[in-house]
């Protein structure tokens, strides 16, 4: 019998996750009292959030990286698109509290002497239109970047480069004041989304819990994806892409449909992730960050969907910890994991876990005597 | 302007030139194939055979020619998913069969089923579907290995595999590109029947330099040599052509 994506198994490992992180966690916060050890302090949610954010970076760059063989070190940037959209729902939340009271034009527009608004802050003060250019923005720029890659066949190390130019091309022309974004400061002094107060506990917890439902819905969708036929064209083209061609399979449209879905997951990881760290700047489009993207999915395991996030949050998590007690050290183990895990480890610990567990029994079945063609 | 050429046949290559860096790997070649034809084609290392195939599968674009599917299909300026999909089938002469799939996966992508990526998406293989997948496996003895990654068959069971994947498809017209290189005698036998009962209902291009095989399938014999057509009949006819023992057979 063949295995199914979608078994009782899984359902219930997801579920359990899911009761962990929406249930146990919130509820360390809100009902063990403050003073007490297992309690979770308010500040610590807004960086689980965080993190979460990041796990559904990693799982985009998964989709694409792991299962169709495309890696992308643009992945950051469509991030950073999500994250510009929101932001740009913020600073017009902001109203007339700013520094200098003009009730239409953010500070940094007033700073610059700007009489009105561009055109392309028009709507942003309506969340609706935030949230929908969020999905439209990324999705549109993968759509074009990669129609014109993928149409000319840019694959392997060439398309990593011009992902790493077009996300470091974005940076240098987000960090521009007349662009209109804020230049070299980004935007920051948040102070309310849909009405409630960005500093709030409560606020910061709703946020984290919208980022939980975001991952997990990412990640049903990725499952979908790569458990369907298309995932098998996927897993077939990463491999001998010609082959598939000669199938009848339009390779183009495949990776450009991957590729468009993964720019939106990240470009939604980025909205969540500003409002619960309460920035954005060009330094989100630095190309070190896509790269970093790259070594959490392989520190989890590429091509397992679960490794992606694993990976983000670990890695986050040792980040956090080691650029607090010894940040010197953080970029040499950064660099080590990655080598460690592409030399030693070449399916991550997710692979490392299933091999030692036999979660998932990878090795061929003996092959019945007299039965070879 | 040249009168648009009218054909029945059901491949028709004429004048087609490819030259790599001013070598011309195929050089004038002319070539028609009529439907429901057994054709095998011979012919020395770096005739042109495989470039040939090349060009009719839209890998490759010819310098010069035409070539044409059906007399209206113009195979020079369509691509590769465009060209499977009006029927022609391909087998490489290196085995590629999916090697992370399993043998069923791979067959499964191989199913004459819809190719759009967004029907992919949401594809189910039907019973029929299975039934399908399960009578091809019989077909070329893969059966109790079907759930096996391909990358795992010997070399004859991938040069099998590929031919169930243009088997379990139906297509028109059949490339194979030297299908018994490697493979044992009985191997070799078995491929001979299973080609000659698969070309009672479609067109086959057959590629081989094996002639104990070649004869075996009785079919008219075109020869290859530098990049054109040297010598065309059945395969006693080629077999006593001077200028063919002499660049080809007596070597
Ligand atoms: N992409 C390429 N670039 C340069 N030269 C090529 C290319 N493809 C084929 N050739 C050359 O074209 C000639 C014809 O090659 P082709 O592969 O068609 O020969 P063949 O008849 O299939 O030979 P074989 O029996 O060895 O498979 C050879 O000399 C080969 O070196
Ligand atoms: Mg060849």
């Amino acid at each position: 019998m063949r295995k199914t994506a979608w078994s009782p198994g899984f359902w219930a490992c997801f579920f359990g996750c899911g009761l962990i992180l929406a249930i146990a966690i919130p509820a360390f916060n809100l009902l063990v009292p403050p003073n007490s050890p297992a309690a979770l302090p308010d500040y610590l949610v807004p960086l689980l959030g965080k993190y979460l954010c990041y796990a559904l970076l990693a799982l985009s760059l998964d989709l694409i990286w792991g299962y169709a063989g495309i890696l992308s070190l643009g992945q950051g940037a469509f991030f950073a698109l999500g994250g510009y959209c929101v932001g740009m729902y913020l600073m017009r939340q902001i109203g007339a509290r700013g520094v200098y009271g003009n009730p239409l034009l953010p500070d940094f527009m007033v700073f610059l002497n700007w009489q009105q608004l561009p055109w392309f802050w028009w709507g942003f003060d309506h969340f609706a239109w935030a949230a929908a250019m969020v999905v439209l923005v990324p999705g549109l720029l993968a759509l074009v970047f990669g129609w014109l890659a993928f149409r000319s066949r840019v694959t392997g190390v060439y398309l990593s480069i011009i992902t790493q130019a077009m996300t470091y091309a974005l940076m240098l022309a987000f960090f521009r004041n007349d662009m209109g974004f804020g230049g070299n400061n980004g935007m920051t002094d948040y102070k309310d989304l849909l009405g409630w107060d960005v500093h709030q506990p409560s606020t910061r917890l709703g946020l984290y819990l919208a980022s939980v439902v975001a991952l997990g819905l990412g990640y049903l969708l990725c499952r979908f994806i790569t458990a369907s036929k298309l995932g098998r064209v996927l897993l077939a083209l990463r491999d001998a892409e010609s082959r598939v061609r000669f199938l009848g399979y339009s390779v183009t449209n495949a990776k450009l449909f991957v590729f468009t879905i993964s720019a939106i997951l990240a470009g939604i990881a980025g909205a969540l992730y500003v409002p619960q760290v309460g920035i954005i700047n060009p330094s989100e489009f630095s190309p070190g960050n896509s790269i970093e993207v790259a070594i959490w999915v392989s520190v989890g395991g590429r091509g397992t969907l679960s490794g992606a996030v694993v990976g983000a949050i670990l890695v986050n998590a040792a980040k956090t910890w080691l650029t607090g007690a010894a940040p010197e050290t953080w970029l040499f183990v950064l660099g080590a994991l990655f080598v460690l895990t592409t030399l030693v480890f070449p399916h991550g610990m997710v692979g490392l876990l299933r091999r030692a567990r036999w979660i998932r029994p990878r090795a061929p079945a003996p092959v019945p005597a007299g039965e070879q063609a | 302007m040249k009168a648009p050429v009218t054909t029945d046949a059901l491949l028709y290559l004429n004048g087609v030139t490819v030259s790599f860096d001013g070598f011309k790997a195929l050089d004038e070649l002319s070539l028609i194939v009529e439907e429901g034809e057994l054709r095998t084609i011979i012919g020395p290392n770096g005739a042109g055979k495989t470039t040939m195939m090349d060009v009719v599968t839209g890998k490759t674009r010819p310098d010069a020619g035409e070539a044409l599917f059906r007399g209206f299909a113009d195979l020079t300026r369509l691509d590769e998913p465009e060209i499977a999909n009006l029927g022609i089938g391909r087998k490489f002469q290196r085995p590629t069969v999916f090697e992370n799939l399993t043998v069923f996966e791979n067959l499964e992508l191989s199913l004459a089923d819809s190719r759009a990526t967004w029907a992919t998406l949401f594809a189910r293989l039907t019973p029929d579907h299975h039934d399908r997948i399960a009578a091809t496996l019989a077909r070329i003895g893969l059966t109790a290995l079907s759930d096996l990654p391909a990358g795992a068959l010997s070399h004859g069971q991938k040069q099998w595999l590929e031919i169930g994947m243009l088997l379990i498809h139906d297509r028109t017209l059949l490339l194979l590109d030297e299908p018994v290189a490697g493979m044992t005698d009985s191997e070799t036998e078995e491929t001979a029947e299973l080609i000659l009962d698969l070309a009672k209902d479609r067109t086959i291009v057959v590629v081989e330099h094996d002639m104990a095989f070649v004869r075996s399938l009785g079919a008219r014999v075109t020869v290859l040599h530098e990049g054109s057509v040297l010598a065309e009949g059945s395969i006693d006819h080629v077999q006593n052509h001077p200028r063919v023992i002499e660049v080809y057979l007596g070597r």
